[in-house]
Formats: C-alpha cells, structure tokens, sequence
C-alpha cells in the first residue's frame, strides 16, 4: 500500500527554486534514505510533507487523503512526525514534558504519560527526565527531536540528519533504535549526510540536486551510479 | 524499565503554597485590618494583578503581543454603566454580564486582529482600542466625549459607605484570585502543556500536533471575557467613566506591560513580583511627575537587558521552584 506519495511538487523562494518537478511515493513499511548535497532542498521537501511550507504546485497524499492544504498539526495526528534537522526543543520545559507533547498531542493518546516514559526509556533519555531541554547539549538536542517525535506515535517517520557527530557506538545504538522503531511497523525517511549509516538500514535510496530527484532505486545501484559519483567528486573537487 | 511515577508538585511548592494561602487569608482580612485609604489601595493593587495575569497569559503564553487591552477594560466601564443606567441593574451584577459580552465581542475582533502578525497584530489590537474609544465618544446616550457619572442612588443601593467598600472589595479580591486560579489550572491541564509548548516554539508545537490556532483563540476570549469583568468593577469604584480614562492605553496597557516585564513573563508568579514592584515604586516615587514615568521606563529597558525572564526569572534561575506548580516531575 503507499503511504505517501508526491506529485510534481514545485516550491521555489523568490527566483531560487528549491523543489522542481518531484514526485516520489513510498510504500507502507518502507525505509528510505534521501541523499544530496547541502542546499539540494532535502529539508524544504521534508517541510512540505509535514505543512510547515505549503508547495507553490504540485500535491502531497498521505495514506489515501489529499493533505496539500492541510495544517501541520492535523497531518501529526494522521500520523507524521518529524525531527528537525536544527533541534527546536521546548527550552522551558523538562526533557520529560517535551516528549509528553508528543504524546498528549500526537496520533494516539491512550494513556499520554505512559507512553513518554516509555518513549524515554526506549531512546535512552531517562536519566535527564527532569533536565530543562535549554541545558541539553547539541547532541541530546538531537536524540529529543527523535523522542518527541516517536511519542507522536507516527506512522511515517522523518529523520532530517540526526546521525552527524556522534561517536561510533552511539551510530550503532542509534541504528539500532531506528531498526526497532521500523521493526514495529513504522515507515521512515531518513535524510543523512553519513552515507555508511544510511546504508547499513535504507531499503531504497533517493538522490536530490539542485531540487530535483537525480536518481532512486537500491542503495548499491544508486551509490554506484553516475549520477552520484558526479555529484560527490564534483563536491570533493570543489 | 524501572517503576517510575509522575509527580506535579515539590515538598518546596507545597509549603511555599501554605504561605501563600496564608498570606491570601491576611490580603482577604484587610477590611477588618486597613483603613479606608489603604483598602482602596490594596483594590488597586488586585485590578492591576489580574489584568497582568491576563495579559501575561496572553503574550507570555499564547504568544499574541497585545498592546489593545485597554479596549476590553474600557469596553467594561461601559457595558457597567450601560446596565445600570438604561436596565437599572445593581452595579455589581452587571460584572458577569459585562464578562459574557465581553467575550462575544472578541470573537469578531479575533478573526480580525489574528490575521495580523507580529508586530502588526500589537499594532491591529491597538487600533481596534481607538475604534472603541472613539465610538464611545460618538455616544451621546452614555455622555459623548465628556462621559457622565454613575447616579448617587445607585451607589446607595449597594449599602451604607462602609458596607459598601466591604462588598466592591471583595469582589475584587474574588475576581483577582478568580483571574490566577484560573491560569494555574489552566497550565496544568493539557490546553496549558500545549500553551507551554506553544511559548516555547511555534514550529515544533504545531509538528507534533498542537492546534495554535484554536487555542490562541480560546486564551484570547478567555482574557478578553476577564479583563472586560475588571473593567466594569474598576469603573464601579471610580464612579465616573469618560472615553480617555476607559481607553488609556497608559493606565492599562503600558503599565500592566511593566508590571508582566519586570516581573517575569511566561511565569504565574512573575506579575505578582511584578505588580508589587509596580506599586512601591509609585508610592515613592509618582510625586516627581514625569521623572517617575521615565525611571519606570528605564527601570523596564534595564531588567529586559540584564534579566529577560524577570525578576522571577532571575530567581529560579538559581533555585529550581516554583509557588505553583504546573510542571511534571519523573520520580523513580
Ligand atoms: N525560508 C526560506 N527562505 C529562503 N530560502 C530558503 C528558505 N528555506 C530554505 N531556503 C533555501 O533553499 C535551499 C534549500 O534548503 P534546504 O534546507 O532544503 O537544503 P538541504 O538539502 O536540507 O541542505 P542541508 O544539507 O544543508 O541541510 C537553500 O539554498 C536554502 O538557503
Ligand atoms: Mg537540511
């Protein structure tokens, strides 16, 4: 079944067109990587998935409902969740209260206290539960943006870089939290400049340039691809 | 996983609220304690109180930066002597009255000023004040631009002077602790962890499902239905109404902003800290006429400089507590 597909999305800032011409869909169950160099628009095409950007053309579906024009916190509570690449945490409020956001406001909302001390202990934030997310170093920054969005409840996931500056051991628990969170029945996107992280999960892999989709398919054949050697050695003659 | 539990509250906040419910009791005494001067005083002190709740409820939670209050207290003053002129009701009866319009008329404004944004939104709220003083200058039923007076026998009503000032004071210790209470429960409910998050970061509160829309509305009528309630007891108490003293920006909006900034916004306690202040500067200082609006000013200028969360702000910032807590706590 696809649960989200993109249709000739445009979205341009001024003269400077972000998103040109792109569709993708995603199945149920998928685990995507999206690769690009920086300013390629991988974060504004996150933006339009959630509604934090409306497209200026083009149309986002989402488990079989049109939500182009729909408000970011009515897609939450169909089921998308994001983490922000730059971590906008609640600076006021406890590591504990943030995730309960998610939880109170998200998809499901059973029992909303529970279910962020579950979320907490899962991703390993237990031990600064009652710690002010404005003292949280970059790095727990990063793991909370996970959190809170998992305590949404979602079933797509948008990770927008959360693996850059982390030690080799964290990557793996990391990695292992992703494949859990995929194991349970979510779908996930993940942008990451750490391809061998991106790798070592993604099913599928999306390129993006210049706003556009360069080239997707399986991570071997995608990485192998002209397309990407051209991008990454123009970048490292640049 | 270990067994944990949710606490709200702290050994600290308990006992700081046992105090401050003690010190609630003596405030409310004050008719059997305080000369007549002083009472009057102590009720000047309320109004000022809940207006700050409001208004810090408003721009330090909801994040909309009113500076068009002054058009709900106005709005007040007028639907008072409205009631009591032309339906001959008791003054004090045409509160709650006051508070119901008071809110059906936000509603329309809202849909109007929340178009606005940022600094546009302050300046919209501003201008919808204006159209409401200016409309109750064309009034000639309620005195036009020069006002009128509430009738001596109207007063009487309300009982002899001493009686009187007994029942105007509680009523405003009622509304005043009525305005606070109803902000502590409000940001320990699920609207206030929304509010919270929304204080925090617009962005984030939305993606995780927070609906800002709705509930800027709610804390927007909510305020408005409060404020116009302590605008139509303010007038009560100073017997005549004009459009300039009902629409003063001065004394209801710039001076409540004070009061919400030294003080401490996004904070219950802040206004409190901040409306004490307020008062011991004015009664030492409000003899020296325009020098005292300018150490105000430059008292404000100065505290959002060295401490932008206040004075409360510069409190908790050492010690983690606070007098009402609408927090959560993780014990294991
Ligand atoms: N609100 C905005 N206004 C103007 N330009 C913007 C805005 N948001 C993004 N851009 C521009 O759009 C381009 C794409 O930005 P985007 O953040 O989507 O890139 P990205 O692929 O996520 O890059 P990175 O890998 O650095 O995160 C950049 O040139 C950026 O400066
Ligand atoms: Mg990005």
């Amino acid at each position: 079944m696809t649960l989200l597909d993109l249709q000739d999305l445009q979205k341009s800032y001024g003269a400077l067109a972000v998103t040109q011409n792109f569709s993708m869909s995603v199945e149920q169950g998928d685990l995507v990587g999206i690769l690009g160099p920086n300013g390629a628009g991988k974060t504004t095409l996150f933006n339009q998935i959630t509604g934090t950007v409306k497209p200026d053309h083009g149309e986002v579906w989402f488990d079989g409902e049109m939500v182009t024009q729909m408000d970011a916190s009515k897609r939450c509570q169909m089921g998308i969740a994001r983490s922000f690449q730059v971590p906008h945490p609640f600076v006021g409020m406890t590591v504990y209260e943030n995730i309960l956001v998610g939880a109170t406001f998200g998809r499901s909302s059973f029992d909303p206290r529970k279910q962020a001390l579950e979320i907490m202990d899962k991703t390993g934030m237990d031990d600064k539960a009652n710690q002010l997310a404005g003292s949280l170093t970059l790095l727990d920054r990063k793991r909370l943006e996970m959190a809170r969005a998992l305590a949404a409840d979602p079933k797509l996931l948008l990770l927008d870089e959360i693996a850059g500056g982390l030690t080799d051991s964290e990557c793996v628990s990391l990695l292992n939290t992703i494949r859990e969170v995929h194991e349970t029945g979510v779908t996930i996107i993940w942008i990451e400049h750490v391809v061998h992280a991106l790798m070592s999960v993604a099913k599928r892999l999306v390129v993006v340039d210049f706003g556009r989709k360069v080239t997707e398919g399986d991570p071997e054949t995608v990485m192998n691809s002209p397309e990407v050697k051209s991008i990454y050695m123009g970048e490292d003659a640049a | 996983m270990q067994h944990a539990t949710i606490t709200r509250s702290t050994q600290a906040s308990r006992i700081a609220g046992i105090l401050a419910l003690c010190f609630l009791v003596y405030i409310g005494a004050a008719p059997w304690w305080a000369g007549s001067a002083d009472l009057r005083l102590i009720t000047e002190i309320l109004f000022y109180l809940a207006l700050a709740s409001m208004w810090n409820l408003l721009a330090g939670y909801a994040g909309l930066i009113s500076v068009g209050q002054h058009a709900y207290v106005g709005l007040g003053g007028y639907l008072m002597f409205s009631c009591v002129l032309f339906l001959g009701m008791n003054p004090l009866w045409s509160i709650p009255v006051a508070g119901v319009a008071g809110a059906l008329i936000s509603i329309p404004v809202a849909w109007l000023v929340f178009r606005l944004k940022g600094p546009y939104f302050a300046i919209g709220t501003w201008v919808v004040a204006e159209v409401f003083r200016l409309s109750a200058a064309q009034m000639s039923s309620v005195g036009g631009g020069s006002g009128l007076s509430i009738p001596v026998a109207v007063m009487r009503d309300l009982g002899r002077k001493p009686d009187r000032e007994m029942l105007i004071y509680f009523t405003a210790f009622a509304l005043c602790v009525g305005a606070i209470l109803l902000v502590y429960f409000l940001l320990r409910s699920r609207v206030g962890l929304a509010l919270t998050a929304i204080r925090d970061n617009e962005v984030a509160s939305s993606s995780l499902g927070v609906k800002i829309g709705r509930i800027k509305l709610f804390v927007y009528v909510a305020a408005a239905a409060v404020t116009t309630m302590i605008g139509a007891l303010i007038f009560v108490t100073k017997l005549r109404i004009s459009p300039d003293a009902a629409f003063s920006v001065n004394d209801w909006t710039v001076f409540v902003i004070f009061i919400v900034v030294i003080g401490g916004i996004g904070t219950i306690e802040g206004p409190i800290i901040g409306t004490l202040l307020f008062f011991l500067l004015r009664e030492f200082l409000a003899d020296l006429g325009a020098i005292y609006l300018m150490i105000l000013g430059a008292m404000a200028i100065g505290i959002m400089l060295a401490a932008p969360k206040g004075l409360w702000g510069l409190l908790v910032s050492r010690y983690d507590f606070s007098i009402f807590p609408v927090g959560y706590r993780v014990r294991r």
